[in-house]
């Protein structure tokens, strides 16, 4: 009889100290990725020159006479796919988040959230293999330009990406607008589209302005899809039609070719650290918003 | 008590179901314009879903269907050229627990008014002549006259649920129905809630939910007693109470009083 309860209580605490390690684990390994990150890149902080790096376009890393790394034309292929992919997802994102949640019936809003969660688990070298195959010809055709890998291809690549989990926050935030405000304005006389934009959309902006930064920190950090779709072109974009080159991209496909602690190398590492910085400052910004939310 | 007053609210052979489970049988009553009619019954027996039928709330659930006939104001509320909003105009709904927008206690009290007429045939003072004369009848005036511009959602039960009933004025609604309107509140706010319904009787013909007994007494001049789905009585509120013509009425406010 004790004998079985003091296995009980073992058993108990085992899993207890499983279950606390797997959840310590998960802060360790944030630090760690980006202690290890840090620790490639950090000796070429105190030589960087700065100025460059962040004003010059030219980012010639192995050059035989004179190495430069200027990321400008990175940080503005970054931002140019970005800010394209979120002028379409947003939109898109947060109307479909409305309609699966508010005017959707409710069987076929169960089929749109799976074909939702769908479109969310497909890799994103899939989706780069479908901006190589399918979006450049499509651009080249339609718009009659020579290229179809650039700023426009890697943007909606990207978009339908976020949308998946713009929606699926977003949806989430609405559902969380108790439904006694619904009734009310509806009571009231409101049409149904009245009772979103002056009641819902207000009461869940928290939540809807998570959605859309988690969308963005999806786009920055997103790398095998940009870097089939964009082109590879080291350049400031003037027109959606550029090819350009992200931060992503360009360690994803010079890590292989960089000697070991080179300068290359590292200056690769500073680029994630640069980059883990910015996307650890947009989820920061949407876990703060999305706790706004719950506090209220 | 014998004089004859037009019917406000008529039905016939109303029945309802939620999918296949039929939860208003038969139903035909008539409630008389101007005065405060009690609804009671056991909880499930359908008052809240009747109450609903009257503004067409329960078409918000995907799986109802309604056969029969419903005339507010002597007009059949599902004739095709009824207006959805009109008739959520005229009828006016409070909840059972007080549910004020998340919004300022004057954008409460225009809320109505906004949505209904376009910015620009909406001064500024007519706004808040409609929220000041919206307060007065339901006594929060003096109360909220200097917090006009507080989250609603922030003030007390009692308040929120008279900025409820006060929101629903401006349009100027001929019936008020109320669904258990006191059940969050305590005795005080239950109190001043029956005193502004006295007030407001007579200018608008009021049907409230109440589980209850004591209230309903209070209140009403006409009494509705339910019974899974269905109408068993329909009397004037002293004889219901005195005389219950239906033995199941008797059982049901005996064992209410023990
Ligand atoms: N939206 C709905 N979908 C399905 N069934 C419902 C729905 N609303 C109510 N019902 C069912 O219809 C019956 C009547 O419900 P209703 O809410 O009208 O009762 P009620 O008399 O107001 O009860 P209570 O006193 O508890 O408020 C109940 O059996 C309830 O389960
Ligand atoms: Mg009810």
């Amino acid at each position: 009889m004790s004998g079985r309860r003091k296995t009980a209580v073992l058993t108990e605490k085992t899993m207890e100290a499983l279950i606390r390690l797997c959840g310590v684990s998960a802060v360790v390994f944030v630090f760690g990725i980006f202690f290890f990150v840090f620790r490639e890149g950090y000796d070429l902080l105190p030589r960087l020159d700065y100025r460059e790096f962040f004003t010059s376009i030219e980012w010639y890393p192995t050059s035989q006479n004179r190495v430069r790394y200027g990321i400008l034309a990175l940080l503005a292929g970054t931002f140019s796919v970005t800010v394209l992919a979120m002028l379409l997802a947003v939109p898109f994102g947060l109307g479909a988040a409305i309609y699966v949640s508010e005017f959707c019936p409710p069987k076929r809003r169960e089929t749109l959230k799976v074909i939702i969660e769908l479109l969310a688990a497909i890799p994103s070298v899939v989706w780069g293999f479908i901006g190589l195959t399918v979006m450049n010809p499509l651009i080249i055709y339609l718009f009659r330009v020579p290229i179809g890998l650039n700023v426009l291809n890697g943007g909606i690549i990207l978009a339908l990406m976020s949308v998946p989990i713009i929606v699926s926050i977003a949806e989430d935030a609405l559902k969380a607008v108790p439904d006694t405000y619904r009734e009310a304005a509806l009571a009231l006389g409101a049409t149904r589209w009245q009772t979103v934009y002056r009641v819902l959309l207000p009461a869940a902006r928290n939540g809807l302005l998570a959605a859309v930064l988690l969308g963005v920190g999806r786009a920055i950090g997103e790398t095998m899809a940009v870097l089939m779709a964009t082109g590879h072109a080291v350049h400031i974009p003037t027109s959606v039609f550029d090819s350009v080159r992200t931060l992503t991209a360009t360690v994803a496909a010079e890590m292989g070719e960089a000697p070991v602690h080179s300068d290359h190398y590292k200056v690769l590492f500073v680029i994630g650290i640069l980059l883990f910085t910015l996307t650890f400052l947009v989820n920061l910004i949407a876990d703060l918003t999305v706790r706004g939310i719950r506090n209220k | 008590m014998s004089q004859e007053r037009t019917p406000c609210i008529e039905t016939a052979d109303l029945n309802l179901w939620y999918g296949s489970f039929p939860a208003l049988k038969k139903v035909g009553l008539q409630i008389a314009a101007g005065q405060i009619t009690a609804l009671i019954g056991p909880s499930g027996c359908g008052k809240t879903t009747l109450l609903r039928c009257f503004n067409r709330g329960n078409e918000r659930f995907g799986n109802v269907s309604t056969t029969g006939e419903i005339r507010i104001l002597g007009k059949n509320i599902y004739d095709p050229d009824v207006s959805l909003i009109e008739l959520r105009k005229s009828v006016g709904m409070v909840f059972q627990r007080p549910n004020p927008l998340p919004l300022s206690v004057f954008d409460n009290v225009v809320f109505g008014l906004q949505i209904h007429n376009r910015r620009r045939d909406l001064s500024r003072s007519r706004q808040e002549e409609a929220v000041e004369s919206a307060l007065r009848d339901v006594f929060l005036w003096e109360d909220l006259k200097d917090r006009l511009h507080t989250r609603a959602t922030a003030l007390q039960l009692e308040q929120q649920q008279k900025l409820c009933i006060a929101r629903l004025l401006p349009l100027k609604p001929e019936i008020i129905l109320m669904d258990e309107p006191c059940s969050a509140l305590d005795a005080r706010g239950t109190r001043a809630i029956e005193d502004l319904m006295y007030s407001l009787a007579g200018r608008y013909t009021i049907v409230i939910v109440t589980h209850n007994m004591a209230q309903a007494r209070r209140v009403s001049q006409e009494c509705l007693f339910m019974l899974l789905g269905e109408l068993v009585e329909h009397s004037p509120t002293r004889e219901l109470f005195l005389n219950p013509r239906n033995p199941k009425t008797a059982e049901y406010i005996e064992g209410r009083y023990g």
